[in-house]
């Protein structure tokens, strides 16, 4: 299966162990990965600020790099839902349009279009999961406590297949950590207090990692963490997914 | 032009195109095995309190009882004694020293422990919010498990005012402690005939 | 400019074991929410059937409006139209100069705090009595309600018991909400008993009969309504419905998403006046018909009040309802006030995370957290945003949509970051004043991945 890589800005310039991850994660499960390179940002943080009028470049720049491909993935839920809902190209609406049909999120490809059933990975540490907000409610990649639906949780499945792995959940298991794109430095007293109360929860469960689909939340997260000289640490899921501890 | 044709103009030119009522079917709608168990237990929950009497004698003799008392008690059940018509008229300042009132009820709703109550049925609007006490009558057949059947069983228009009545006044405005006796009954006790 | 969310949640924030008390109390109402919602198979289908009866009635609203007057008014109820709010406080300062009326109860309605009716009639010097509890707390204490449903949530105990020690003479420093609330109930009942008129909302207005509903758990709409000589309801145009039998699905709605209670105590259902008494209601437009042609924002006037969006909200658990500086505070007041009037609410769009949390819980599906997405755009296209804002953003896009400068700048913020972290490190920058910054890594992914990647290269 042919797969193009959205690797979204901060996690290309930040955590390209991510990125990594990601694409050697989808290259053991048999998908032939490529990495269209003129690749930069889908434009969410000036569409999410009001600007999305800005955003045009982006935009164009992304249905430049990604037309014509049948599957495109991003370790990313935040970026994804944006392009789903947002991605606008006047020359080229076809293409447009396809990329936000064939856009999916990491975890969400795993389970739905590879539907892996197996993973050779271990991890043998306790983790505590963080929903990601548009993971969670925008792509529906799992239930939620407001809706009154089955329960089920996409990277929850996947990362019960992790050798050693001990999960934990958070009492507020959707609760929002507070980034939200420039929210983060608009409203930073709300935004650090979010995200030191999500910190607290996971506390309580003793976990040694914070994970989630979304770097964005696990970089706020992590600022907070490393300033309170916490020993908890914060990983995407793709990097537990392709770890063989 | 006149508020009223402005506002109106503007609601015409603004709204959206017309789109369709949604068809309920009903047969979604919740079940009970035991209308009355689940009216009984939800009304307990939200404070009320709810006997189950086999007939209106143990009523009448406690109605006679508490007249009795010396306490201001009102009776508006015609099936209980004699009715105390004259409240009809009375201002606030005299319903204020109700200690209890009877009255009847149409219809009792098992999903939420509510009561419809028509004004007639109250003899004053003000009677079964002002009294202290309230003592509610239903018959067990009114019972139904939805706010949807209990719509088809009244008619809300029929008379000038009429209410659902659930429980005792209460309040949580205070750090959200439940307070039962805000401004209303300090208590409902609800007797089911049957 | 008024002070913003921000810097109002900011000094909210300070205090942190209140904001987690608050969080932690609204969070337990959202609780019971969810377990009264889950007490119902069909619930999902209630809020489908909510929204589809709101969206009719809002596409059929002119004729439903004229169906409830002419069956109100031959109910014997007068009804009014107020285009604005100073319509709708001069309307009801005229009733009350008619019938030299002095004494005044008002039960909870957000329309004539929307209005700053009491505002209004103080300055003509007549005097509302608050009844619901929690407004009559905050009245005594010249404060706003800070919730639409629970209007002193932002209050202690110990508040409470002092400003009814200042005003009610109760004991110093006793805090038992009993006692508290039975001194409240003493005071008010003498209120009600004198009261010469009593002013009340609407929750919902039936079309069909000309009928209106009141909700309340303390009961003191009815004490005031059924004692008073006059009584005036007052309604924006929008809770009009169409049928009496809808109201089975609006108010098995109502008070599970407001407080997880199955209803409210009191569902009073008015129809026509008592002997002797008038009656009337107020319809009031104040910007509702505008927000009505706005196709993005117009189902906002589907909202039935409940709250439930406010008690989800992250960022309005721990920020207080007066961090909004509005009479409607939460996500649905970011969605509404902009409206009413966009420069001076131009911060409430941006008071979110976008989590998603209030479109979820709504009963009548206002897809709240799209429509503050969209308010942002608008915001920004009529200039209410700050120039160095937009200046940022204009950096970024220029940053981002060119891959070459996007590559250059990144190489270049990477090499200053790691070399010089006094650079971002320092008390301009908002994110780094709790946070610390993430470590900036030797190389980005397409560096590495043009070394180390596979044959597969693009």
């Amino acid at each position: 299966m042919k797969v193009a890589l959205f690797i979204p800005c901060y996690i290309d310039q930040f955590y390209p162990q991510v990125g990594i991850a990601t694409l050697q994660l989808l290259e053991k499960l048999g998908c032939e990965v490529s990495f269209p390179l003129e690749q930069t940002c889908c434009g969410q943080p000036m569409a999410n600020s009001g600007f999305a009028s800005l955003s045009k470049g982006c935009d164009i720049n992304f249905v430049k790099n990604f037309s014509g491909l049948d599957y495109i993935v991003a370790p990313s839920g935040s970026c994804v839902l944006h392009v789903k809902e947002h991605l606008k190209d006047e020359a080229h609406p076809e293409e447009a349009q396809k990329i936000r049909n064939n856009i999916y999120e990491f975890s969400e490809f795993l389970t739905d279009v590879l539907k892996v059933e197996r993973i050779n990975a271990s991890f043998p540490y306790k983790v505590g999961i963080h929903n990601s907000c548009h993971g969670q409610r925008g792509l529906g990649l799992s239930s939620m406590t407001e809706r009154m639906l089955p329960e089920f949780s996409k990277p929850e499945q996947l990362l019960a297949m992790v050798k050693g792995l001990q999960l934990s959940k958070p009492k507020r298991n959707d609760e929002c950590c507070g980034f939200g794109g420039t929210f983060c430095v608009f409203e930073e007293a709300i935004s650090v207090k979010m995200g030191k109360d999500r910190i607290a929860e996971h506390d309580e469960n003793d976990v040694d990692y914070i994970t989630g689909g979304d770097t964005s939340c696990l970089m706020h997260l992590e600022g907070i963490l490393k300033r309170q000289g916490s020993k908890v640490k914060t990983i995407h899921i793709a990097e537990i997914l392709n770890s063989s501890l | 032009m006149s508020a009223r044709e402005k506002i109106l103009n503007a609601i015409a030119s603004n709204q959206p195109e017309l789109t369709a009522l949604p068809l309920m079917d009903k047969n979604v709608l919740i079940r009970y095995e035991d209308v009355y168990a689940q009216f009984k237990t939800v009304l307990e929950s939200i404070g009320g309190k709810v006997k189950l009497i086999p007939s209106l004698t143990e009523l009448k003799e406690q109605l006679i009882a508490d007249k009795a008392s010396g306490n201001f008690v009102v009776n508006a059940i015609a099936d209980l004694g004699k009715l105390d018509n004259q409240v009809a008229s009375f201002t606030a300042l005299d319903l204020e020293k109700v200690e209890k009132a009877y009255i009847k009820g149409t219809a009792g709703v098992a999903e939420n422990g509510a009561v419809w109550i028509y004004e007639s049925q109250m003899l004053n609007r003000l009677l079964p919010f002002i009294c202290q006490h309230l003592i509610i009558v239903i018959d067990i057949a009114a019972i139904v498990a939805t706010m949807h059947q209990a719509y088809e069983n009244i008619d809300v228009a029929k008379e000038g005012f009429g209410a659902f009545i659930a429980g005792p006044s209460k309040t949580a405005d205070i750090e959200q402690s439940l307070v039962i006796g805000a401004h209303g009954a300090r208590s409902a006790t609800i007797y089911v005939v049957g | 400019m008024k002070t913003t969310h921000a810097a109002l949640a900011e000094k909210f924030i300070a205090d942190e074991p209140r904001t987690n008390w608050h969080d932690e109390t609204l969070w337990f109402v959202r609780e019971k929410r969810d377990k009264a919602a889950h007490g119902l198979p069909e619930w999902e289908q209630l809020r489908e059937w909510g929204s589809q009866i709101k969206n009719h009635t809002l596409s059929n609203l002119s004729n439903y409006l004229k169906e409830f007057e002419e069956k109100a008014v031959a109910n014997g109820i007068k009804v009014h139209w107020a285009a604005d709010g100073d319509e709708h406080n001069k309307i009801i300062h005229d009733i009350i100069r008619k019938h030299n009326i002095q004494k005044i109860v008002k039960s909870k309605s957000m329309l004539t705090e929307e209005c700053h009716l009491n505002e209004y009639l103080q300055e003509h010097g007549i005097e509302v009595v608050d009844t619901d509890l929690g407004e009559r707390i905050v009245q005594f204490r010249k404060e706003p309600p800070s919730h639409i449903v629970l209007p002193a949530i932002h209050l202690k105990k110990e508040d409470v018991s002092a400003t009814f020690h200042e005003h009610l003479g109760t004991e110093k420093g006793n805090n038992d909400p009993q006692y508290l609330t039975e001194a409240a109930r003493q005071h008010l009942r003498d209120k009600f008993v004198q009261s010469q008129l009593a002013i009340t909302g609407v929750n919902f207005a039936v079309a069909e009969t000309g009928g209106f509903v009141v909700c309340t758990n303390e009961g003191n709409a009815d004490m005031g309504a059924h004692t008073a000589p006059v009584h005036i309801a007052c309604m924006g145009f929008e809770k009009i419905i169409p049928k009496a039998e809808h109201l089975s699905v609006f108010l098995r709605l109502l008070a599970r998403s407001a407080t997880g209670q199955p209803i409210t105590t009191y569902s009073s259902h008015f129809h026509k006046p008592r002997p002797n008494q008038e009656m009337h209601i107020v319809i009031v437009d104040n910007g509702r018909s505008r927000q009505l042609g706005r196709e993005d924002f117009r189902n906002s006037l589907k909202c039935i009040r409940c709250a439930a969006c406010f008690n989800t909200c992250p960022v309005y658990r721990r920020s207080g309802g007066h961090s909004y500086h509005t009479a409607v505070a939460g996500p649905i007041g970011s969605i509404l006030n902009p409206n009413l009037d966009m420069k001076a609410n131009a911060d409430l769009p941006f008071a979110s995370t976008l989590c998603g949390s209030c479109t979820n819980v709504c009963p009548v599906k206002i897809n709240i957290h799209e429509q503050l997405w969209k308010w942002r755009q608008i915001i920004v296209a009529e200039g209410y945003v700050a120039a160095s804002k937009k200046m940022g953003m204009m950096g970024m896009d220029f940053l981002l949509s060119r891959p070459t400068v996007y590559r250059f700048a990144g190489k270049m913020g990477r090499w200053l970051m790691r070399i010089l972290p006094f650079v971002t490190n320092n008390k301009l920058n908002v994110w780094y004043k709790q946070r610390e910054m993430p470590e900036p890594p030797k190389e980005s992914f397409r560096d590495w991945y043009l070394k180390n990647g596979k044959t597969n290269k693009k």
